[in-house]
């Protein structure tokens, strides 16, 4: 087992390697003007000012050079300065990702919790009531598109209901607490600030949920059809025959066999959630990556845009290799072969 | 009549099967008896009904199966006893192991856990340790080496004969009165079958189990049982102690079954076996159930179902049972 985390360890840096490279070629072969970023349209025609604005950003070197000093500049840490924040990337990236992460998290979380259950439920209680709500909900969610689930749940419950904020990661007159992680739960409790924990669970609920419900009904599906087949299983009727009951049998017998297959589900949802992440920070001001992103894409701000595209590899790439390497610790024939 | 009532005794069994309201009956009306310390084999082609009967008789039938009857275990009703209640019996008054013993343990959990478990499902004040200590014992017990060792291992780290060790240890867990075996041996290698009939043997007669043991294999009962209940499309077709059905069986299915025991001691040509296939569900012939392969059946076996006829201790179903008809071969 060590051996093949090991393998994947050495790919690693080769993948990398290739997502900077592709994100860089992709960047430089669309036919926008990134100096129209830069430069405002009346000093356009002042060719001093251009010229200064090209040589600043590298914007005259040829492709290969770009390239070069670009893959040189990251391996410092560097991934260049944004057109628009005129902040340096890396320094943007890092500020952004953990509100994504915690986020995604929170939705993986969400979307998992909601989708074991209803794949258990609609496999034990097959072709019932339950089976057929479990199933409508689960297509609900993930037929329903993000955006507008989003501001009809924001409509709801925050604007018409008051039961939950409005958009943002924090009460909008709360003093935000010191940055240490980013992650707006852990830094309000290291803070030792209980109330702005609570207020920041509070605002993580509704895009959470809204981006959970999306990922549940794949993994709901999944779960049910696996937990069919185990249930079926002559092993379900030895835990029976040893006077289990059925919520042992269920849990301890059949989910837990059905492990390996959901975990490696919710791991791969990862990468949908990371796409659905940017329309849903759009609608809940929630200033991760996906926004950023969004401006990033409109203001044709090529450093951040390659920036932001290899960071959202590269957690790609790890969510991969850690639901890869849980697929084989969880699963004691591989383990063990 | 003694004064106790018997170990376990079935009276009337029927299990059915619904299909667009429709039922057809899998097992029809089967009366079985066992006592105390006895080994009651039952045989049966595939489909006649032998699982399906024993796991209704503990309330282990399949969804949507209608069952009917009657089921005394030590006198205690079990058909309609509550969930709780029967629970309760499984696994530690009654016992039942199964055909493939792969299939039959959990693939994600240690042997030692799967066996702890049965144990302390019903001794719940027990601690995990001493419900492994017990488990290692019970390998023993079954005459796996280094138990130690196996108890940490999983099923597929074990043999097919192995495994059926695995499975017996953790059906004599809780020290039953009844252990219900179906099958034990069909899954595995011939010279495997053996030790593991030897080792169920052995435990029968250490631990005083009631026995019951469901084959295809008639040979097999020979050395084993007390008492044997052929089955036939869901009902019994003859019953009687060992020596008895061998030295004079009375229904010419049960003579089928003898003639197709494999010799081991004489080359034969061809292994004799009965002709045709036994009745899908819901699909009876009119008459005597068995007249289609019947080689001596006559005009009233398809016009009436035959009576259960009677010698001491033995029963068969059969119009012309204990007394061949004139015109047969
Ligand atoms: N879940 C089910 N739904 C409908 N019919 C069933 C179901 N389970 C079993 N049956 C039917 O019940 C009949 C008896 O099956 P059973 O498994 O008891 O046979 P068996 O004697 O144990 O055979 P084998 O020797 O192959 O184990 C078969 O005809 C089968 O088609
Ligand atoms: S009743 Fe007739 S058909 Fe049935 S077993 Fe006896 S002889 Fe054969
Ligand atoms: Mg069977």
């Amino acid at each position: 087992m060590t051996r093949y985390i090991l393998r994947r360890l050495i790919a690693m840096p080769f993948l990398v390697l290739g997502i900077v490279t592709l994100a860089f070629l992709l960047t430089s072969v669309t036919k926008g003007d990134p100096l129209t970023a830069i430069v405002s349209d009346r000093q356009m025609n002042n060719p001093e000012i251009v010229a200064a604005a090209k040589a600043k950003w590298g914007l005259d070197r040829s492709l290969p050079e770009r390239y070069v000093i670009y893959v040189g500049n990251l391996l410092t840490g560097d991934m260049g300065t944004s057109f628009i924040t005129r902040r340096p990337v890396a320094q943007d990236v890092l500020y952004r990702l953990p509100a994504t992460m915690e986020l995604v998290m929170a939705a993986m979380v969400v979307g998992a919790t909601i989708g074991i259950s209803l794949g258990v439920l609609a496999a034990y209680f097959r072709n019932t009531v339950i089976d057929h709500a479990a199933r409508v909900f689960a297509l609900f969610g993930s037929s329903i598109p993000v955006f507008w689930l989003g501001l009809a749940l924001l409509y709801v419950f925050s604007v018409q209901w008051g039961v939950l904020p409005g958009p943002g990661r924090l009460d909008a007159r709360a003093t935000p607490p010191p940055l240490v992680t980013g992650f707006m739960t852990i830094d309000t409790l290291l803070a030792g600030n209980l109330r702005l924990f609570l207020d920041a669970v509070w605002h993580l609920i509704l895009p959470a949920f809204v981006l959970g419900w999306a990922v549940a009904g794949t993994i709901s599906r999944l779960v049910r059809a696996n937990m069919l087949e185990i249930l079926s299983r002559e092993f379900i009727l030895t835990a029976r025959a040893k006077g289990a009951g059925e919520f042992r049998v269920v849990i301890r017998h059949a989910l837990r066999n059905t492990m390996v297959p959901t975990l490696t589900v919710i791991g791969y949802s990862f990468a949908y959630l990371l796409t659905g992440a940017v329309l849903t920070e759009t609608i809940f001001s929630w200033p991760g990556m996906g926004s950023y992103a969004v401006d990033a894409a409109r203001g044709l701000d090529f450093p951040a845009i390659i920036g932001v595209t290899i960071v959202g590899g590269v957690v790609f790439l790890v969510t991969n290799l850690l639901t890869d390497i849980a697929y084989v610790v969880a699963n004691p024939r591989v383990r063990l072969g | 009549m003694s004064a106790h009532p018997p170990l376990f005794e079935v009276r009337d069994l029927r299990v059915a099967f619904g299909r667009n309201g429709f039922y057809s009956e899998a097992v029809r009306g089967v009366s079985l008896q066992v006592d105390h310390g006895e080994v009651l084999g039952i045989v049966g082609e595939s489909g006649s009904g032998k699982s399906v009967g024993m796991l209704a008789a503990l309330g282990l039938q399949p969804e949507g199966a209608r069952v009917t009857g009657s089921v005394k275990f030590k006198g205690r009703e079990l058909v309609g006893l509550p969930r709780r209640e029967l629970r309760a019996l499984r696994g530690a008054r009654i016992a039942m192991i199964f055909q493939d013993p792969l299939s039959s343990l959990n693939p994600v959990m240690t042997v030692g856990a799967q066996i702890a478990e049965a144990v302390r499902l019903h001794n719940p004040d027990l601690s995990k340790r001493a419900a492994l200590d017990r488990a290692k014992d019970l390998l023993a017990l079954v005459t796996i080496p280094q138990p130690d060792r196996r108890l940490q291992q999983y099923p597929h780290e074990f043999s097919g004969g192995m495994r059926q060790r695995v499975m017996i240890a953790m059906a004599v867990a809780n020290d039953p009165d009844l252990l219900i075996a179906d099958e034990p041996t069909t899954a595995l290698d011939v010279t495997v079958q053996a030790q593991i009939m030897e080792v169920l043997a052995d435990l029968q007669a250490r631990l005083k189990l009631g026995l019951i043991l469901i084959t295809h294999d008639l040979g097999v009962l020979a050395g084993h049982a007390d008492r044997v209940a052929v089955v036939y499309a869901g009902q019994v077709v003859e019953q009687a102690g060992v020596d008895d059905l061998f030295a004079r069986p009375g229904h010419p299915y049960t003579r089928g079954l003898i003639a197709s025991i494999p010799d081991m001691t004489v080359e034969k040509d061809r292994l004799f076996s009965i002709d045709g296939t036994p009745p899908a569900l819901g699909r009876l012939p009119e008459g005597c159930p068995f007249n289609p392969r019947c080689v001596v059946a006559q005009d009233i076996c398809r016009r009436e179902t035959p009576p259960v006829r009677h010698l001491p201790d033995h029963s068969a179903a059969c119009h012309f049972a204990f007394s061949a008809p004139e015109s047969a071969a």
